[in-house]
């Protein structure tokens, strides 16, 4: 009798959590929701918008990453593959942006179901370092493809501002509110996936996969499953940046630079937690961007050092993070 | 035993590399009882455990659960059947609390969420863990992890579980702690087969011993039988006659 009690006041107690837990996202998302109203200045606008599109990246890669502990360093893959899929539908095709990023995030999610089935019986760095070279290959075949501009990449035509073709030349507020969207479905989904059998099931295949095996969990599915939820929202985000931007090369969409753009917040913020990407994307993104237009010229070199510099603060204060990257709680485990 | 054994190795065998770790194993485990499976070190009773368990494949012979021949299921699906395991250095999932521990093991029979925390809450009430539901798995102290280990194996709801050297190593009154949870859990209706070394620890508790010995089945029968059967006596102590 007393067991029973202390369990379903053990379940409502967890119950109030998680809905807390969602009105404050509700909250936060409403209120940011209302900051076009207050901010009319276009530089700061582009930064909060590629703030909150990193954000939503990198919850995506959290999904494989954080959750499931399957480090990959090669998600420009997805982001370039949303990006020309949406662009090519756009430009040769006239099909509209929305039905781009769903078509460019299923084509991504059956890409990583397929690059999946060969990688995923490489461990640890050997998968990352699968995931870098894939993501290579992919650059350099864009890189040489005609039909898809080749080096040159893809413009977007000119047109009147229009939610239908995602095309907005002067004021940025409703790319604001469309990725402040994306983000909060991307945290909705993390949230509900959160707590579902998945989300038990990666987080047990991340820590210790023969356990996890022994409990009934499919290793294998389980990261194919993780695979092309987060290749679906990162192909998403790679679409909006193509509109955002109204031009495409391989090198903006499909670059090594993006896939650490997409881990780092996450490493920053708290690796496989669901508030870890946007702070991390929060403090990472601001400073980048700010750094890279105060110190000018190309930029390339600065925004490593900012890396570097950011993730030594970061190890120094706060390593959880940054800890749950290194195998060797694996390693220990497995002897 | 007259009924249908739930569990029977028939000619299992399994070799690593030209090293023969267990040769010609026959045996059956029958509902209801706790069997002890004991041995010298390197004897392979652990590799048993992990045929049974469906870790790595049996390289001949067959394996047959609940009238079943499971010799080609992997890990998972051994559970989803009804086969739960420990293992001998505990393997926790550390980034996890003690109750999401658990519930990974639930959500084999209660796919919803809530109904697996409510049936993990259930599980570490029964283990002795109901105080340590919201630790990180990493914080808890060996003998804990061990509980742990049986908790998340007796969520997934099996029919037979092994236990691999749960009672090793602790203090005596931790020992007593976990002699009196294997015999609940039998109590419950679950066909228990634990690996132990040590003799004294398990022989009070077993209804049955199977001794291997170099990866052979040594001897079988009653605790009493097996602490005289001048084999076992041979091969923990070495026989007076045998040079070495």
């Amino acid at each position: 009798m007393d067991a029973s009690v202390s369990v379903s006041g053990a379940i409502a107690a967890f119950r109030r959590d998680r809905w807390r837990e969602m009105a404050l996202a509700g909250l936060l998302v409403a209120a940011a929701a209302t900051i076009p109203l207050f901010v009319h200045d276009v530089y700061t606008m582009n930064v909060l918008i590629l703030t909150l599109l990193y954000a939503a990246l990198s919850q995506s890669w959290n999904i494989l990453s954080g959750y499931c502990g399957q480090i990959s360093l090669g998600h420009a893959l997805y982001f370039g593959l949303g990006a020309y899929t949406t662009s090519i539908l756009y430009v040769h095709f006239g099909v509209l942006p929305w039905f781009g990023l769903a078509i460019g995030g299923a084509l991504a999610a059956l890409v990583a179901l397929a690059l999946g089935a060969m990688c995923f019986r490489l461990a640890g760095h050997y998968f990352t370092i699968a995931t870098i070279v894939i993501a290579e290959i992919g650059l350099t075949l864009i890189h040489n493809w005609d039909y898809a501009g080749a080096a040159m990449g893809i413009q977007w035509p000119f047109g009147p501002d229009s939610w239908a073709s995602l095309q907005f030349a002067r004021d940025k507020t409703p790319y604001f509110h469309f990725v402040l969207g994306l983000f909060a479905v991307t945290w909705l989904v993390t949230w509900v996936i959160e707590e579902s059998r998945w989300g038990y099931w990666w987080r047990a295949v991340k820590d210790n996969a023969p356990a996890a095996e022994s409990l009934g969990v499919t290793i294998f599915s389980s990261k194919m499953m993780a695979a092309a939820i987060s290749a679906f929202f990162t192909a998403v985000g790679g679409g909006f940046y193509a509109a955002f931007l109204s031009y495409i090369d391989p090198d903006s969409v499909m670059s090594f630079r993006l896939s650490l753009l997409m881990a780092l917040p996450a490493v920053i913020g708290g690796i496989g937690t669901l508030w870890g990407p946007v702070i991390g994307a929060a403090v990472l993104i601001p400073i980048t961007e700010l750094t890279r237009s105060f110190i000018g010229g190309t930029g390339a070199g600065t925004d490593l050092i900012v890396y570097g510099g950011l993730i030594m603060v970061i190890a120094l204060a706060r390593p959880e993070g940054l800890l749950s990257l290194l195998p060797s709680r694996s390693r220990e485990s497995r002897t | 035993m007259t009924e249908a054994a739930l569990l029977t190795c028939h000619d299992v065998t399994r070799v690593f590399d030209g090293l023969v770790a267990n040769k010609d194993i026959s045996i059956e485990i029958h509902q209801g009882e706790i069997v002890g499976l004991i041995g010298p070190n390197g004897a392979g009773k652990s590799t048993l455990f992990n045929l049974i368990a469906g870790s790595f494949p049996v390289t001949s012979g067959c394996i047959m659960f609940g009238g079943r021949d499971i010799t080609g299921l992997p890990a998972a699906a051994r559970c989803h059947a009804g086969i739960a395991r420990t293992f001998q250095v505990p393997r926790s999932f550390d980034s996890m609390s003690v109750l999401e521990n658990v519930i990974v093991g639930a959500l084999v029979h209660y796919p919803r969420s809530r109904a697996a925390r409510v049936k993990a809450l259930e599980v570490l009430d029964y283990a002795g863990l109901s105080g340590r539901t919201a630790h990180p798995a990493g914080d808890l102290t060996p003998p804990e992890r061990r509980r742990l280990e049986i908790a998340r194996a007796i969520a997934t709801e099996p029919r037979l579980l092994l236990l691999d050297e749960v009672l090793t190593g602790l203090t005596p009154s931790e020992s007593r702690e976990g002699v009196d949870l294997v015999r609940r859990i039998r109590e419950s209706g679950i066909t228990v087969v634990m690996v132990e070394h040590v003799m004294e620890v398990v022989m009070p508790l077993v209804d049955r011993a199977i001794v291997l010995n170099l990866g052979e089945v040594l001897a079988e029968g009653s605790p009493a039988e097996i602490v005289r059967d001048p084999a076992v006596i041979g091969a923990y102590l070495g026989t007076r006659n045998h040079a070495a």
